[in-house]
This record gives C-alpha cells, structure tokens and sequence, in this order.
C-alpha cells in the first residue's frame, strides 16, 4: 500500500516536470498557427532575421568544425602538460555567462582592445560587423561539439588506429578512413547541439555586435526586439525557432544511436552508411 | 625466408624493463604469463612502441635502431599484425577489411581463407573463428616480411578453440614468412610452433623446441610453465574404450581420448613414473628406454627417457641410482592422456 503511494508521487512529480518543460512549446503555438508563422515569413524584419542567423551560424559552425575536430582529436589522443588546463579552457565558454563573453570579446578584439590596433592596422573593424555576430557565435557554441567530439575521438579502440597503421596507412588515412567514420554518430551530435546552442545565441551578440536589422540582428535578437512593437511577429519567429530546435534534437537523437551502436550491424539509418 | 632480428630491444615497461635479443625465420612462439612484455614485443616489431634502446633488423632493412636513430613508423614496416581482439573495422564490410591494406587484392585472400561467402557482412556478425580467418586475411594482404600474432587464440571459447587451433596449425605451416606469436597457453605454443621462447618479467628465460624445454627446463618456472610432454603421432582411430597412438619413434601408447589421424598428446611430467625395472601395475602406458637427460630443479628432477620427461623427487632419483645412459622405464596411466591437436590427414601425410 505504502509502495504505491510512493510511486504514484514519482509518476506525479514526473508527470509535473515534464508538462512544465512542454509548456512554453504549446503557449506559442496555442497563439500561433502554422499559417500565421508561414505568413510571419514574409515580413522583411523576420526574412532579415532569418537570413543573418542562417548564414552566422552556417559559417560558424564550419569554423567550429575545422578547429574544433583537429583539437578534439589531439585532446583524446594525447597526454602533454597542460593537458587537463586546455581541457578546462575548451569548457570555460560553457560556464561563462553569454553575457560576460560578449564584454570579452570587445575588451579583447574592441577597437580600444587587446588586439585592436593590431586588427585595424590591417583594416579590420570586428565590433558591430556580422563577423561580429559570427565570432560570438562560434565562442560560446564552441565547447557543446569539441566536448562531444573529444568523447566520441576516446571511444574509438585504439586497436583499431593501430592495425590500420600496421596495415600502410599513414596517420591522415587513418584518422580520414578510421576514426572519423567511427565518430561520425557522436560528432553529429556534438553539431547538433553547437548549432542549437549557437542559433540561441543572445547576450554575448548583443554586447559585441549589437542587434542591426539585416546586419547583426539574428532570431533571438529580432524576437526581442520586436516584443514590444508586435508580438505577433515574436510569436512565429518563436516557432521557426522551435521547428528548428525539434530537427536538431532529431538529428542529436540519430547521431547518438550510431555512436552506441558501432555500425558494426546492417547499413545504418537512411542507408547513408559508408559506402568507402 | 625472409629474418627478423632483434637485438638488447628494450622498453621500459611499469614495474619492470623488457630487454631481449631474438631471432625468428621460422614460426616462434613466445610464451609466458600474461603481463610479461610478450605483446609489448610484438607491438615494438610493428612499430607501435618506440623502444628506449636495442635494434630491430627485418632482412637488409633497419626498422629501429636507438644508436643510429632510425624509427621506421608502423605504414612503412611490412608486418602483418593480428591482434588479440583482431581489431577488424566495424565499419566496414570482410571485403572492405582486407582490401584496407590493398585494393584489388581481396579476391585470392577470401577464397584462400574461405570468408568469400561472408565478403559483404560487418565483423559485428561473424564468429570468433570467422573473424579470425578474417583477420588473417587482412594482415597477409599487406604482403608482410614478417606475420605477428598476439594471442591467436585467448579470443574463443573453450569449445572452438581446438578447432581454430588446428586451422591456425594447418596454416602457418603453408605460409612461406616467419611468424611470432605470443601466448599465455605452452600447449597452444607447442602445437602452433617448432620453437618456443619462455619470456618472464620481460626477459626471455629460456629458448628452444618444446620437447628441449619439456625435458631440460632451465629453471622451476620454466618447468612449471612448460607443463606437458607433447607426444606426436599417427592413430587409425578409437579401438573399443581407447585409441592406440604410433608415436613417431615407434612407440605405441594409449589414451582415453578419441582422435584420428596426426595427433598430438600431452602428458603431464608429475604424471610419469620412473622405474628401473618393467613396471606390472595398472599404467597400461610404458616406454623403455635410455635415460637422456636429469635436470635437478631444487628438490625436484626431470628425468627423460626416450620422448618422455618425467618429474620425480631428488630422493627418488637417488633411491633408484638413475644417471644418463642408464635403461630405464617411465610409465603412466592411459587416463593420464590428453589429445591437444588432432589433424584428420589422408594418404598424402605431412604437409
């Protein structure tokens, strides 16, 4: 008797958590309908919007990619002093509040920053540029893909990077044909949530790019800006954002099923298995 | 056939220093309890492991050598490494795995170890044998100057392993390169290789056929270590209850196990008795003899009479007055027997 009491509490105290986390989700789209946010789409502040996030995070994310795989890679791979310290600094963007990133970004790149004088000696004007938004971006989402890439980059059986040395390849081949294949799940997943955490991206863009309409002013920045004028307009762009949240966490959710099952079965999802 | 030198190779190791010269152009197995540095050997070969001092030679070609500072990376040393877990790419398909070290060659390797029929699975679905065969196929496909194997059979259960081990027996014996294989098991050592290699905390106690450190082991560990006679032999079958070997000096013993064809049995030292004269007791096993070699090992003695080693006391030793030269007979049970290799040959005999 006892015991189902105590379990009906668990179930209530889950069932609770749970309609809090779903909430907000049903709040917008209670106010919103997929016509209206399709209609949204066209109004010039949500296009521009769209667009500066779009392209910010795309090449953002690119960066983090061809930086943040090769400094996984050496982190999982190889001890060196100092190691737990890069380590932590790879982290720190997590702990670090947007805001107080943004503030460090312009101390340090600002033209009355650490590099300043350096950057518009040779004519480069970072703060309030979309390259602004883009390098604000890429610091703050960095940590969520090299964590996940560092993870993913220890699970791989060292055995295996060793017969394929032992076998002719060299260690590019092997990191190309090996390790990346076996990863691929985990990075996948290391990506998504980068690019979730990136497309959110609020306080360190507003401290170092500011929030220009078609310029520096991304989704996040649009909704706030817009809050007061038409809320309307902050609702659909709240659902673009919430669609493209649900995708992410799809592909986060399929990167993470390759990774525990080491493809060692049958072709993989979508039959994108590798096909070398 | 192509040689593999290694001369004073040593690697630190963490509570103790491997160090050992060896020299392998036919099939050597090293043997030793696990952690002992067997498979640190190997690893130093294939260029995993950067040793601290000592040379590795394969043929004309230096692959390490500490005073001259030559380290060839593992791509550019032609070894054909099988692992312990076989390490096949999960990723990739049997054909995929051995087409890794070279394309276009797969066919010949898969008909060759019989895995054709499994050239489009994924390793995760093949058994412990199949992998095996897989593995092999791949580590040949480089086309090796030397084949490395780290415990060829530590992967299978109990019940394929007699089997494997025969396949691997077959095989390595058709290979033209020379192979060191480490095991934990001198039983697997003897069956597999002509020479065997006792390495202990990283040095190489003792060298030689298994028969040599059956019946002169250099020390009491060897002598525990190396365990069993290794009798070979032809048998036509089970005749009734038991199956009577021809062993190759001519001998005929009995065993309670059922085998056909080349076979190999292992009987235990300790198993043995020594007897001055023609024992009439119930050991249906007895083989007369000239007494070849006594090694005293503390207060025990290895006595070997014709193709048996058998381990007495020194006070027995003593009590009968047995010395080489001397006739003498070692008996023991038929029970005693155990066939370890069994090799179903026709007419056409060795190969």
């Amino acid at each position: 008797m006892k015991r189902t009491i105590g379990y009906g509490l668990f179930v209530a105290v889950a069932v609770l958590t749970l309609a809090f986390l779903l909430l907000p989700i049903v709040g917008i789209f209670v106010h919103t309908s997929p016509g209206k946010v399709l209609g949204q789409l066209s109004n010039p502040v949500v296009k521009d919007a769209f667009v500066v996030s779009l392209k910010t995070s795309l090449i953002a994310q690119a960066l983090i990619i061809l930086f943040g795989t090769p400094t996984a890679y050496l982190l999982a791979t190889r001890s060196f002093p100092g190691h737990s310290f890069a380590i932590t600094l790879v982290e720190l963007p997590l702990v670090l509040p947007p805001a107080v990133a943004g503030v460090g970004l312009l101390a340090a790149l600002g033209s009355q920053g650490l590099l300043g004088s350096s950057l518009s000696a040779l004519g480069v004007t970072l703060p309030f540029t979309q390259t602004a938004v883009t390098v604000a971006v890429a610091y703050v989402a960095s940590p969520l893909y090299i964590r996940q890439a560092i993870a993913s980059f220890e699970a791989t059986d060292p055995h295996l990077t060793a017969a394929s040395r032992t076998l002719g390849a060299g260690p590019v081949r092997t990191f190309f044909r090996v390790v990346l294949p076996l990863a691929r799940g985990g990075l996948i997943a290391g990506l998504a949530l980068s690019f979730a955490r990136g497309l959110g991206e609020f306080g360190a863009t507003i401290m170092f790019a500011g929030s220009l309409r078609g310029v520096t002013q991304t989704l996040p920045l649009a909704i706030y800006a817009e809050f007061d004028i038409n809320f309307d307009t902050t609702l659909a762009m709240g659902g673009v954002l919430v669609l493209i949240s649900a995708l992410l966490l799809l592909t986060l959710r399929i990167g993470l099923s390759w990774q525990r099952s080491p493809s060692s079965r049958s072709p993989s999802l979508f039959g994108l298995s590798s096909s070398a | 056939m192509a040689t593999l030198t290694l001369e004073q190779v040593t690697v630190p190791l963490r509570t103790f220093e491997l160090r050992l010269s060896l020299g392998v152009d036919s099939t050597v197995a090293l043997v030793g309890p696990s952690g002992a540095g067997k498979s640190t050997v190997l690893n130093a070969i294939a260029g995993l492991v950067k040793p601290s001092d000592g040379a590795i030679r394969c043929n004309d070609e230096t692959w390490f050598d500490a005073g001259r500072g030559v380290f060839a990376p593992p791509e550019k040393r032609r070894v054909g490494l099988v692992f312990q877990d076989y390490a096949l790419f999960p990723h990739l398909t049997v054909r995929q795995n051995v087409e890794y070290a070279r394309r276009h060659a797969a066919d010949d390797y898969l008909d060759r170890f019989q895995i054709r029929h499994l050239e489009d699975e994924r390793p995760g679905s093949l058994s412990g044998g199949e992998r095996q065969r897989v593995a092999l196929a791949r580590a040949l496909a480089r086309d090796p100057e030397i084949l490395l194997l780290d415990e060829p059979l530590a992967a299978l259960d109990a019940h394929t392993k007699a089997d494997v081990r025969a396949e691997l027996q077959e095989l390595l014996g058709g290979l033209e390169i020379p192979t060191l294989l480490v095991t934990h098991d001198f039983e697997d050592a003897a069956a597999l290789a002509g020479r065997v290699g006792v390495v202990v905390e990283g040095r190489l106690r003792q060298e030689g056929t298994p028969a040599e450190l059956v019946a002169q082991p250099a020390d009491p560990f060897v002598a525990s270590f190396t365990g069993a006679n290794l009798l070979h032999g032809r048998t036509d079958g089970p005749d009734g209850s038991t199956t009577s070997v021809h062993l190759d000096d001519g001998t005929v013993v009995t065993t309670t196990d059922g085998g056909y064809g080349a076979i190999t049995l292992a009987v235990y030292p300790w198993d043995v008795t020594v007897s001055t004269h023609r024992p009439d007791d119930s050991a249906t096993n007895v083989v007369e003899g000239t007494i070849t070699a006594i090694t005293e090992l503390g207060n025990r003695a290895r006595v070997t009479i014709g193709p048996v080693s058998a381990e007495i006391t020194v006070d027995s030793l003593h009590r009968l007055g047995l010395e080489p030269g001397r006739r003498a007979f070692a008996s023991f049970k038929a029970t005693g027997t155990r066939i370890v290799a069994s090799r179903p040959t026709t007419n056409g005999g060795e190969e």
